[in-house]
């Protein structure tokens, strides 16, 4: 909707021309787009992401996906600003090695998201530019999803949708998933077929609506036989 | 460390050893304090991802060189580190929230509402937002979301720690100073941390009477209580059954000095206030309004959840920033206890029913006197 708001004195839209004197700062961070979305289920947990990369009115990439598999049982996805991802990334790989070496044995998903938040507040003062979400599998063998916020304040839920399209998909998900808002519903357990269906619908609708969402999805399922992958096409325009 | 347990015991706050423990300091101003933090931070940095601390005007402060990029505790004012040029952060953190916490003679109830907002997205309706500290101390915590996590989380750690080296637990008014002076060297930062410390001070649970008179026979107890401290009284109250109920006000009176409910307010400004009713966040003025016409010290518990209950509902209600479901702790001398989480939008159809109800009554009143006239 075009309101006056929009409009400088001069009749001319403020966003598209000269308005006064503008100063321009260097900024660190860069938006580049991307959906994550984790499901936690009874005994599997699945992460999700689109693949594209852009910047602006730019696609970088159309094959960078957001998936990071972390152990055999864990898969991180995160969106936001790549460089700060790939650096995140990077450094919880060290941790994990640093970990198993003095531990012997791998971390669990509980543990690496409690070291991922003492991480991200770490940097509180210049923060990862990073909406991260971690799925996996927790010591029981059920699934569990860790949603943090850029500095580091997290919790476990049983599904979250974070990235450029988060809006439009939470929502959804409290819908179907959650059951809420909803009368006289009956509240079925999830199933791993239901719910991977469920991810590639609500993606496509994330890919019609967002313009940084689309290109191809690419689908992690984390059971207790390992992690196994789905790549489905999405809009590429 | 063993050297870190000597240190402690040896007591005092200007302990001798204090300045050669910290290399690169002078000598002790009036303004230093001993805090065990600083060795903590010695051995685990926590790096806030402080930028440009080598182009600060040196002049103000005193850096220590060894360590540049920790939060010095013990430096007095000015700020230890430059408010960094603040990097626009291109991304707004969860603010926005109603938690409140009272005392009364029943203990101590802190209840908080569960949405946590992103400029406009709520970010999650289900936080958190009352967390336990330990088993006689709640914290609810409004602000950033993740500065008052951690922070929570520092200060568990902390008051773990003094109870495995003092063997005993930390009071409240305890918890509150060294939470305040852990929050002190960040004042001017972004960081935005404003919890109400609700906790149970004592040693002794097997006196579980509540303390139904806190003020009550001032006179003629002030003697006998001054000088007996608990172990006294509490024997004096076990052996003579016929004086009970003399006893138990002499009980009632060093106790309450000493232990008992306790809600203390911490913000990352630096403000520490020990009081009985603190309300804090966006919806706290509608809390307020409810809290201060119905709070007294001479509670029931079931009164007083109803009360704090309401109050969240009500600010719930006026604030767009708060709202789902509320979270509600009891604490006594036995410890916390959390009651179930309860969903408000139940409340808001039993709401709407009885305005309806009353409405159609009113209606009805009406058409009666205009028959009856």
């Amino acid at each position: 909707m075009i309101s006056a708001q929009a409009y400088g004195e001069n009749g001319k839209m403020k966003e598209y021309h000269y308005t006064g004197p503008v100063e321009h700062k260097f900024s660190p961070y860069a938006f580049n787009g991307g959906t994550v979305l984790a499901v936690a289920g009874e005994d599997f947990a699945i992460v999700a992401s689109d693949t594209r990369l852009s910047e602006g009115y730019s696609i970088h990439s159309r094959d960078s996906p957001k998936c990071y598999k972390l152990t055999d049982t864990t898969v991180l996805g995160c969106s936001g600003f790549h460089g700060d991802c790939l650096t995140l990334t990077k450094i919880i790989d060290a941790r994990l090695k640093m970990y198993k070496h003095s531990n012997n044995k791998t971390m669990t998903s509980g543990a690496i998201a409690a070291m991922l938040s003492t991480i991200l507040y770490g940097r509180r003062f210049f923060p990862y530019y990073v909406y991260n979400i971690i799925g996996g599998l927790d010591e029981e063998g059920r699934g569990a999803v860790y949603s943090f916020d850029p500095v580091g304040s997290y919790q476990r839920d049983t599904y979250k949708a974070g990235g450029s399209a988060s809006a439009m998909l939470q929502p959804l998900l409290d819908n179907q998933i959650g059951f809420k808002n909803m009368e006289n519903v009956e509240e079925v357990p999830l199933t791993l077929e239901k719910a991977v269906q469920l991810v590639k619908d609500v993606f496509i609708s994330a890919a019609e609506r967002d313009v940084y969402t689309g290109d191809a999805l690419k689908i992690c399922i984390i059971t207790k036989e390992g992690i196994r992958e789905e790549i489905v096409p999405l809009r590429k325009d | 460390m063993p050297e870190d347990s000597t240190h402690l015991s040896g007591g005092g706050i200007h302990g001798e050893a204090f300045s050669t423990r910290l290399p690169g300091r002078g000598g002790l101003s009036p303004l230093e304090f001993y805090m065990p933090i600083a060795e903590y931070l010695t051995e685990s940095p926590i790096n806030f991802g402080q930028t440009s601390l080598r182009s600060a005007p040196t002049n103000l402060l005193n850096i220590d060189h060894l360590h540049p990029s920790l939060p010095s505790i013990s430096l007095p004012p000015p700020t230890p580190f430059p408010i960094s040029p603040s990097v626009p952060l291109p991304f707004t953190l969860s603010h926005g929230t109603t938690t409140l916490g009272f005392a009364f003679q029943g203990g101590v109830i802190a209840a908080a509402d569960t949405r946590s907002s992103c400029s406009g997205l709520v970010a999650c309706p289900a936080s958190p937002k009352v967390l336990p500290i330990h088993s006689h101390l709640v914290g609810t915590t409004s602000g950033t979301s993740a500065d008052c996590a951690l922070w929570k989380r520092i200060l568990a750690r902390e008051l773990r720690l003094y109870q495995l080296r003092h063997r005993r637990r930390l009071s409240t008014g305890g918890a509150a100073k060294l939470l305040s002076h852990m929050l002190h060297p960040f004042k001017g930062t972004e960081l935005c941390v404003a919890a109400t410390l609700c906790g149970w001070d004592g040693d002794d649970e097997k006196d579980e009477e509540p303390i139904t008179d806190k003020y009550g026979n001032i006179s003629t107890n002030q003697v006998t209580s001054s000088g007996s401290n608990n172990q006294s009284t509490s024997t004096a109250a076990a052996a003579s059954q016929p004086l009970i109920s003399f006893t138990t006000q002499q009980v009632v009176e060093s106790r309450s000095r000493i232990c008992g409910p306790r809600v203390i307010y911490v913000c990352s400004d630096g403000l520490r206030l020990k009081g009985e009713l603190f309300s804090v966040g966006s919806g706290s003025p509608y809390a307020y309004s409810i809290l201060d016409s119905s709070v007294y010290w001479g509670m029931s518990v079931q009164e007083a959840t109803a009360v704090a209950r309401e109050a969240v509902f009500r600010a719930t209600y006026r604030d767009a920033y708060s709202g789902n479901n509320v979270d509600l702790y009891h604490v006594t001398a036995k410890g916390w206890r959390r009651r179930e989480r309860e969903n408000l939008k139940e409340e808001y159809y039993r709401e709407k029913e009885r305005e309806r109800k009353r409405v159609a009554e009113r209606k009805a009143e009406k058409n009666k006197e205009k028959f009856n006239v």
